[in-house]
């Protein structure tokens, strides 16, 4: 009898649509939004698990899940084609009893308990696939476990005044938690909640079917179950995360967090071989810089063949950029194409968009452009 | 099927094929000579393809893996890497590759294939080999070497084959290129023959005892087989000198030699490893180079072709140099006309420079 039993499960959720990423998510789930040039978002929390040593990962689909489930695939760039666990997509399901779309986030994880049943596990870390940062989360594991913890969430501090933004988590000098507090306005503590958790199974199972039972309940985590656990006297404790973090919910917060790559020493360090971020990566040559190209402070993938002048940008692969085009503080995504004399400034190029000679895109200074050709088919995803 | 022969003439580029086949030598920045032709393989509907090593395999074989990036990673056939077989009670090593055929002889009689393609992997081209194929076939020839017609470049093929041919390019001879004439047929050292004619020519040729190289025992039968040629007229070069290597890298600077070479037929695949973008700082000064991901460049580069991983410091200066992976290059080193192995750590203000036409070369792991 094969010994499925894992110690812990992590359960992606990536069935959102993120409409505040407006055209990237038309026909695209936001964890597999295009980043950092060569990364779709999902890649970091699929990598953190894959070195966290975690090899059982189900990832909740909804929303329009083509280019996430071709990126997925079996798992293989993540080292998750296991024979054991691995990576699962699950999507909303037909049963007996007829089919339904998952109702919210912890409905999505209800609808799955048989999915986690299967490894028996002791935990369950629960993700969000849309966040930017590298986390090992068996060092979060060792600290639910020596807390003796039944829910831990991760929290990062954040600006005082920011803090109205976030779910604020209230703690004691033992990082207990005490109080739970969503976008508060007069916040007492400034730990935001980062949206990463781990149960117990057991406590999870059963306050998943409770709020499945409660009609009352909109089957959110944040709305419902986390503030249950807590109130419910239960042993809770903040993790406090210190590194670099980004919800890269909007249009601009996308192209903030691309432009932190740019900086030599920027938090993320995705140069750091022990905690590599796996992809799905092109089969293209290396990138070509022409005679009369100038490339500063820009980050460039292969199969690029630049011409033209690239200040302060991310260029992902196969994009090609012209003779005397100039491109400052934006993001090109795969396969673009900007002709001679164009000019791009602050904007996020759609993939597969053509910006034809001499056009110009964007301002030099105002906010951040989302620049869409509608007359192509800007969603890559072989 | 397909056939790739790795024993091949290393002494004239021994400087980067001390420890590695020619087949294992990174070259364009990400990938190596072998890729190519089995690239031109797989694209040709190749599925079973017998990698024949010569020694040296540890690269090489770290390189292929189980052929997954190359989609030979099958039930079907796919990637075979078959290794010389050593016994422990010879004492004397035996020269040449006939041996290493001989003894794999098995895997050849179980292939389920009709037609083998037997290669080299020095010969760099991005060729279909489907149109070949059927101009064997039509033929009715045992053997089909594709050639090419050459006019200028042939100090560039010093040593290799060529073909004497008649009107019907059928082959009379096979001689050598001794780089004295302008008009030459370069052999690309690909054969395309009934795998049962490939077998007799190994197994007559060990009876006979008189080659020790499967190229030896081919030649001997020119005269009994009825031998033609394909002509090829995309590009090629060949990696069998340090100058060979440094010209084919150099070329590829170029968009139309590049875009031939990469594009023409279909993907050149290779090894996939999860390297970041290339970051360029602020003080980073790039032109006319390829540049492959991972690398960190904050110095100046001119007409280079850059391999993976490499950092350049602020300051530093590299032109008309080859920097293979992992390579270190410090603040204020210049480095003009070199070729650098992998891991290779320059340290500050070192300058190394060779000649246009005799590249310095710095072996693997070197610290200068």
């Amino acid at each position: 009898m094969r010994n499925r039993k894992k110690e812990m499960v992590a359960m992606i959720l990536a069935g959102g649509q993120g409409s505040r990423l407006k055209e990237l998510t038309i026909r695209n789930a936001k964890p597999a939004v295009p980043f950092g040039g060569k990364y779709r978002i999902i890649d970091f929390a699929l990598s953190n698990c894959s070195n966290s040593g975690i090899d059982t990962v189900g990832i909740l689909t909804q929303y329009q899940p083509l280019v996430l489930n071709t990126h997925v695939g079996i798992g293989s760039p993540w080292d998750l084609d296991r024979r054991e666990g691995g990576v699962k997509i699950l999507p909303p399901y037909m049963g007996m009893d007829g089919g339904r779309w998952f109702r919210g986030t912890a409905n999505a994880i209800y609808e799955n308990i048989h999915f986690i049943d299967a490894y028996d596990p002791e935990y369950v870390l629960l993700l969000s696939g849309d966040h930017i940062y590298k986390m090992d989360y068996s060092k979060m594991l060792e600290f639910h476990k020596e807390k003796d913890s039944q829910l831990t969430v991760s929290v990062i501090e954040v600006p005082w005044d920011e803090c109205y933004r976030f779910g604020i988590l209230n703690t004691d000098e033992e990082k207990r938690i005490v109080e739970f507090e969503e976008k508060p306005e007069n916040a007492k503590s400034n730990l935001a909640s980062m949206g990463i958790y781990i149960f117990n199974w057991k406590l999870l199972r059963q306050a998943l079917i409770e709020d499945e039972a409660d009609d009352k309940s909109s089957n959110d985590f944040g709305k419902n179950i986390i503030p249950k656990i807590i109130d419910g006297g239960r042993n809770v404790f903040a993790y406090v995360f210190e590194d670099y973090w980004k919800d890269v919910g909007t249009v601009q917060s996308l192209w903030d967090a691309n432009m932190d790559l740019l900086k030599l020493d920027n938090g993320l360090n995705l140069y750091d071989k022990s905690w590599r971020i796996y992809s799905v990566n092109p089969m293209s040559p290396p990138h070509f810089v022409g005679s009369n190209a100038i490339i500063e402070s820009s980050l460039v993938n292969e199969g690029c063949v630049i011409e033209g002048e690239v200040y302060n940008s991310v260029i992902s692969p196969d994009v090609r950029v012209g003779k005397h085009a100039i491109i400052r503080d934006s993001v090109i995504l795969p396969n673009a194409v900007i002709e001679d004399y164009a000019e791009v400034n602050r904007t996020i190029v759609m993939g597969n968009s053509v910006i034809k000679a001499g056009i110009k895109v964007g301002k030099k200074d105002g906010d951040i452009l989302l620049y869409n050709d509608e007359s192509k088919d800007t969603l890559s995803f072989e | 099927m397909g056939i790739i022969n790795l024993s091949e003439q290393e002494e004239s580029i021994k400087e980067i094929a001390g420890h590695r086949p020619i087949a294992a030598i990174p070259i364009a920045g990400r990938y190596r000579v072998i890729d190519f032709t089995l690239s031109n393989m797989v694209n040709g509907g190749i599925t079973n393809v017998a990698i024949f090593t010569h020694g040296k395999t540890r690269s090489i074989m770290d390189h292929l893996g189980t052929g997954g990036f190359w989609d030979l990673d099958r039930k079907r056939g796919g990637l075979s890497i078959l290794n010389p077989m050593i016994n422990p009670q010879d004492v004397v090593q035996r020269r040449g590759d006939i041996e290493s055929f001989k003894n794999h002889l098995d895997f050849l009689y179980m292939s389920r294939e009709k037609y083998v393609l037997v290669s080299r992997s020095y010969m760099l081209a991005n060729i279909d080999f489907n149109p070949a194929f059927k101009f064997h076939k039509k033929s009715g020839a045992d053997i089909t070497i594709i050639y090419k017609q050459m006019e200028n470049s042939v100090r560039r093929y010093i040593n290799c084959d060529t073909l004497n041919l008649d009107e019907n390019d059928n082959v009379m001879g096979i001689g050598k290129n001794l780089g004295k004439r302008r008009h030459y047929d370069i052999s690309l050292e690909m054969y395309i023959m009934k795998k049962d004619v490939l077998i007799d020519i190994i197994e007559e040729g060990i009876h006979r005892g008189d080659g020790d190289y499967l190229k030896q025992c081919l030649f001997n039968r020119i005269q009994d087989l009825n031998v033609n040629a394909y002509p090829y007229d995309g590009y090629l070069s060949c990696i069998n000198n340090i100058d060979n290597f440094y010209l084919t890298n150099m070329e590829l600077l170029g968009a139309e030699k590049s875009k031939q070479l990469f594009h023409d037929h279909g993907t050149i695949y290779t090894k996939i490893k999860d390297e970041t973008s290339t970051l360029y700082s602020d003080t980073a000064h790039v032109t006319n180079s390829l540049i492959s991901n991972g690398c960190i460049i904050e110095g100046t580069v001119e007409n280079c072709v850059v391999g993976r991983g490499v950092k350049i410091k602020k300051g530093a200066i590299v032109r008309n140099s080859i920097i293979m992976q992992n390579a270190f290059i410090d603040e204020t080193a210049n480095l003009n006309y070199a070729i650098l192995d992998k891991n290779v750590v320059i340290s500050k203000k070192k300058m190394l420079f060779g000649h246009e036409g005799n590249p310095f070369v710095i072996r693997k792991n070197a610290t200068i």
